[in-house]
């Protein structure tokens, strides 16, 4: 009775703390809008820079238009203005000024002549000219829009066949669901482990070395608490602080995904069933308590808040090696030992549950590990705590 | 006389650290803090503990509250070794000392709660408890600041307060009245003598003769981790004021000291 209330004191005061103080708040929960804004600012710029803009009203001028093309463009809706050769020459100093966009100079009777040709005959076929700007965006784009539009006229005209054709059939038959796991597979585990670290990075330095360096862990450990419980109080607490700054970031990602691709590349997470998420969200919890364990034991060591951030940053790099790791191999690893191993199991159940490749031998493994991993360090810790060597160097 | 504290054969050395050699500009790597100290406290007295600065006091209580453990010695507090079973002995004490900090996020009304709970006191009994003590040291006028804004003195009885939630029967004050002005000094000296009355026993650290002559019943002096003299408070002043009894004492010391060498 006694035993389980001190836990909970010390977890309820760890909470307490961390959402009490507007700077903590802020440590917990900016990297997931961080995210959010610069991947949105990002997306924007992409589309800014490469997206056609629907509103742009090339300011096109044509020599000698044809008939037919006056139709192709008119349907088209864009917009050729007659020029006479004369004007030539002043029109392209307007489009290395970028004032114009365009001069097109088809030959005379072109229609006639392009009727008349036999491409058989050997003899050149009749041809146009087009002047642009390549340092102008807008120049660039009504290139491209002619160039198109003539070269898909061409086709139609010599028309033998027809490849995929039809609109209304789906030729690509990869599933939703391939796509989404292949992408999903490769960048998500490394992804989680760097976000989930850097939850662990927002709450365990300030917490235990944070608390050594200001000297209100002493307080604590006058009090006739078990220095058992205060570890697993902290550990607990620290790993529902990290979830929440780590699911912060993945929402941060998740919302703004799709402006950044611009709606490129179409993800469903729904192609995912409850059990995969709910496999997933096992996984997670147990690398937390992995993490946030390891982290708060390094802070522990340290003299302060910044000692611990410096010690804390090899692992962080060693954590995002291990993400990393995943993105090469060839699916998940099969061999269950393996997964004994921890952040590397985490990783190997991530890639397996992303790819439809559960095996649930490997999800216990690894859970098992995490969880007697994470009592090995609550003992560590607490012989930390009951040392004066760790609690008062000064 | 009931023997609640008995000290035996207390020593502690510290190794300093690189660091710390070079701030105190010595080679010494091995400090002896407090060197083979005995002494006993008897139940419902005030015990005190006068030396110098660095004799070795702070660590002496450090020790008795189970927060650093003897190199050797022991002590036992209400029957509890200190160095074996900590655990009980850390809820049969209360202790103050500038070492222990209060979290600045919090107030004094959580941080009372907080320390309530940890000490395993119903929440029923840990109210009644809070009432009393903070109407008696003015502290409900401030029990919803947070410790950051509190000035000095404010601080100082908020921690007093919460090393006794748990109404201990042993209290060990490290100067408690340091940093504190006149009217708030005697409020605290006010409350060792109520709970002196009430049966507790209090051991309190200081090297203000004024405060042992006004407290203290019985008075063991340390001098370079060494108990020098320990007795009752007539005894050593042997009709003298404290401060010339020390002066004396302290030259004995010195005389004695250069004859070894
Ligand atoms: N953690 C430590 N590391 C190294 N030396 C220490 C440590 N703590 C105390 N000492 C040394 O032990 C000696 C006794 O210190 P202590 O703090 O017990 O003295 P004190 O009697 O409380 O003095 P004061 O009246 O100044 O508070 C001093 O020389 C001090 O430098
Ligand atoms: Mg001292």
């Amino acid at each position: 009775m006694k035993r389980s209330s001190a836990i909970i004191t010390i977890f309820k005061k760890e909470l307490y703390r961390f959402f009490k103080d507007r700077r903590t708040v802020v440590a917990i929960l900016l990297p997931g809008l961080l995210i959010y804004v610069i991947y949105s600012v990002m997306g924007g710029a992409f589309s800014d820079q490469f997206g056609v803009d629907n509103e742009f009203k090339p300011n096109i001028y044509s020599v000698n238009t044809p008939e037919s093309i006056k139709a192709l463009t008119a349907s088209a809706e864009i917009e050729l203005k007659d020029a006479d050769s004369g004007q030539q020459e002043e029109i392209k100093t307007q489009i290395t000024d970028e004032n114009c966009d365009l001069l097109i100079i088809f030959p005379e009777d072109f229609d006639k002549k392009v009727a008349e040709y036999d491409p058989t005959s050997g003899t050149e076929a009749p041809g146009i000219e087009i002047f642009y700007n390549s340092a102008s965006t807008n120049s660039t784009t009504a290139y491209t829009m002619i160039t198109s539009l003539l070269d898909s006229y061409e086709s139609s005209m010599t028309n033998k066949f027809d490849v995929n054709h039809s609109a209304d059939i789906k030729f690509d038959l990869a599933s939703e669901r391939d796509l989404t796991s292949a992408i999903f597979s490769m960048l998500m585990p490394m992804l989680l482990i760097v976000l989930l670290f850097s939850g662990c990075l927002a709450v365990a330095p300030e917490s235990i070395a944070g608390e050594k360096e200001r000297g209100t862990i002493a307080s604590m450990l006058i009090t006739p608490a078990k220095r058992s419980d205060i570890a697993i109080g902290k550990i607990l607490a620290l790993s529902l602080l990290a979830l929440i700054s780590g699911a912060s970031s993945t929402l941060g990602i998740i919302l703004s995904f799709p402006k950044l691709m611009g709606g490129a590349v179409e993800l469903n997470g729904a192609v995912y069933s409850v059990t995969d998420y709910l496999l997933l969200a096992i996984v997670i919890l147990s690398t937390v308590l992995v993490l946030i364990t390891l982290t708060s034991i390094v802070s522990a060591f340290a003299k302060s808040v910044k000692e611990a951030n410096g010690y804390v940053t090899p692992i962080m790099i060693i954590a995002m090696l291990v993400g990393v790791s995943g993105m090469f191999g060839n699916g998940a690893s099969s061999n269950h030992m393996l997964y004994a191993i921890p952040l590397y199991n985490s990783v190997q159940c991530m890639i397996g549950i992303f790819s439809f490749d559960i095996n649930l031998i490997n999800i216990i493994v690894t859970v098992a590990a995490n969880i007697v991993l994470t009592a090995l360090g609550v003992l560590v810790l607490t012989k930390m705590f009951n040392s004066e060597k760790v609690m008062f160097n000064k | 006389m009931e023997e609640i504290i008995i000290v035996k054969g207390l020593t502690k050395t510290f190794i300093l650290s690189a660091k710390q050699q070079k701030i105190e500009k010595t080679n010494v790597k091995v400090r002896t803090a407090v060197n083979n100290l005995s002494f006993s406290a008897y139940k419902g007295e005030i015990f005190g503990l006068l030396g110098p600065n660095g004799a070795g006091k702070t660590t002496t209580l450090r020790m008795l509250a189970t927060l650093i453990k003897p190199d050797s010695g022991d002590a036992l507090i209400d029957g509890y070794s200190i160095v074996n079973q900590s655990g009980e002995v850390r809820s049969k004490i209360g202790f103050l000392t500038s070492e222990l900090k209060l979290e600045e996020f919090f107030t004094p009304n959580y941080l009372f709660d907080f320390f309530s709970a940890l000490h395993g006191i119903d929440s029923e009994t840990a109210e009644k408890r809070k009432k009393e003590m903070f109407s008696r040291f003015g502290i409900d006028k401030f029990a919803e600041v947070k410790v950051a804004d509190l000035s000095t003195g404010m601080k100082q009885k908020t921690s007093l307060c919460i090393s006794l939630v748990h109404n201990p029967d042993v209290i060990i004050f490290d100067e408690p009245t340091n940093g504190l002005d006149v009217l708030t000094a005697k409020v605290v000296t006010d409350f060792l003598v109520s709970l002196k009355n009430e049966g507790k026993t209090i051991i309190v650290s200081t090297h203000i003769f004024s405060l042992i002559e006004k407290l203290c019943d019985r008075v063991g002096i340390i001098i370079d981790g060494g108990m020098f003299v320990c007795d009752t408070l007539e005894n050593v002043c042997q009709g003298k004021p404290l401060e010339d009894r020390f002066f004396d004492i302290y030259s004995d010391y010195c005389k004695r000291e250069d004859k070894e060498i």
